[in-house]
């Protein structure tokens, strides 16, 4: 019943909700979704070098959207524009860059369709590597930093006046985003990473009320996308990041009924 | 003076931001088992030097030197986004791990336990304040700073509260900074008072500072006798550098 490449887009979409959904708790949370998507914009880039030099297309991601995350942090200290407006720069100039970039090399055949929008049928055992192993350290090192991280979110002086580090557990932060980005662009695709971020997280916010149950549930949320989008995408021929998306949605709609409006 | 019971030293310490200082030459000590008490007018640099001393800003001109780790921050606000779900136990243990007999402890000292499970978005002002206090006590800190700790909370509890303040400076011997509006409370709770107003216009024990004149001038003669409300006039300015402008009226 089961192709192989369909089995192995499961393997990576398992791996892959179980860690948005912690990390995308923290997105929403801390009002970032906009800066995922800057990180996702840079990932285009990525992914142009990627294939320019011929590194790993994860690495090359991972390292581009890093630098994206460490200059905004810079720019953050060094000038007043407002956040919003920074995160437009940064996300623009590099999708800018990436596109201009990309003119260049017309002769390298690429499927942009593919690192847009995600694409199960790529997804081989070297990724499913990428996926596992780079999960486990992100969800590690976030499981090392949960409590200052959590504490710096609720109130950022609290925080940093009772002894713990905002500024360096939110360094730390982004570059777990950028690292989740990395692992995940193949299968979900960089326009709509955000929303496997945040969506299933809205979806939980409505029917939770205290943090790990949110977390807990994002998770069931996005494994629910992901089996159901991934078996729609086979079934009706659509591309794997958009339908897990869609029901991601779906769910988030759902709940909206449930919604605990007292909270 | 060498004092053991030292927790922190802000030595002529200042801030100086976006063309301006918002407080100047601010000296003071927190000892163990003691209350230090910030009163002054609105803008007058009570929570920045509050901040000063718990080190929250990078940029500061003078020393600060805290002696300790343990410190327990009360903020002046605090507001919880909609979209964090968070429950009064939750954030109990938010900067701490805790026993449940620890923070049922706390709880019941503030008079809101019966509200562990409740989410903090459903709380009173008043009850909110009541477990941010109840937070800050509960891992038994050696240095406590509350920026207007009892803010609506209703005149009975205030009292209460005010008293568990002292109780727990006296109990945990926790050094406390202590910033609050209310004049008559403070002057008999509070072992040393720092009047601001951008800079420091006087300070030392509470009957000294009702004494002294700038008080006088800043609160109003009334209140140097502890009665009036915490009304007053400007009666100086000052120019951007803090230094007192007299200005007749």
């Amino acid at each position: 019943m089961f192709d192989d490449f369909l089995f192995r887009a499961l393997i990576a979409g398992i791996g892959i909700a179980i860690v948005t959904g912690p990390l995308g708790c923290f997105v929403v949370w801390r009002r970032l979704s906009f800066f995922g998507d800057t990180l996702a914009h840079s990932a285009l880039l990525g992914v142009i070098l990627s294939i320019s030099f011929d590194i790993n297309i994860s690495l090359s991601i991972f390292t581009v959207s890093s630098l994206v995350a460490l200059i905004l942090l810079r720019l953050q200290n060094t000038t007043n524009l407002a956040g919003d407006a920074l995160l437009g720069l940064l996300s623009h100039s590099s999708l800018a860059i990436g596109l201009l970039v990309l003119g260049f090399l017309s002769f390298i055949r690429f499927d942009i369709m593919g690192v847009l929008f995600g694409d199960i049928l790529s997804v081989n055992v070297n990724d499913l590597i990428i996926i596992w192993a780079g999960g486990s350290i992100i969800l590690f090192v976030l499981w090392l930093i949960w409590k200052p991280l959590f504490a710096s979110t609720v109130n950022y002086e609290l925080a940093e006046a009772e002894g713990m580090n905002p500024k360096r557990v939110n360094a730390i932060f982004t570059i777990l985003l950028a690292a989740l980005i990395a692992i995940s662009i193949k299968m979900v695709g960089l326009l709509l990473i955000t929303g496997m971020l945040i969506i299933p997280c809205a979806m939980a916010r409505n029917l939770s009320n205290n943090p790990k149950q949110m977390v807990v549930l994002s998770i069931i949320g996005g494994l629910f996308s992901v089996f159901v989008g991934l078996y729609a995408s086979f079934e009706i021929n659509t591309s794997s990041g958009p339908t897990i998306v869609t029901v991601a949605i779906i769910l988030f709609i759902l709940s909206l009924s449930r919604i605990r409006k007292k909270y | 003076m060498i004092d053991n019971d030292l927790l922190v030293k802000v030595s002529d310490a200042g801030l100086y931001k976006n063309g301006k200082w918002l407080v100047k030459g601010v000296n003071l000590n927190i000892t163990k088992g003691k209350i230090v008490t910030l009163i002054g007018p609105n803008g007058s640099g009570k929570t920045t030097t509050a901040k000063i001393a718990l080190g929250l800003y990078k940029n500061i001109e003078g020393t600060v030197e805290r002696l300790t780790n343990k410190i327990s921050y009360v903020p002046q606000k605090v507001s919880i986004d909609w979209t964090l779900p968070v429950r009064v136990i939750d954030f109990m243990v938010l900067t701490h791990d805790l026993q449940d007999q620890e923070i049922n402890d706390a709880l019941n000292l503030t008079g809101v336990e019966h509200l562990k499970n409740n989410n903090l978005r459903e709380l009173s002002g008043g009850e909110f304040q009541r477990v941010l206090l109840a937070r800050a006590i509960a891992k038994k800190p050696d240095l406590l700073v509350l920026d207007e700790p009892v803010q609506g909370v209703d005149f009975t509890g205030e009292v209460e509260l005010y008293a568990l303040i002292k109780k727990i400076s006296e109990t945990l011997q926790c050094g406390i900074l202590l910033i609050s509006h209310d004049l008559h409370v403070v002057m008999s709770a509070t072992d040393y008072v720092v009047c601001l107003n951008g800079h420091v216009c006087c300070s030392g024990t509470p009957v000294a500072v009702a004494q002294n004149k700038e008080y006088k001038e800043l609160f109003g003669e009334k209140s140097s006798q502890l009665l009036s409300l915490y009304e007053h006039e400007h009666d100086h300015v000052h120019d951007s550098d803090g230094n007192i402008v007299k200005e007749a009226k």
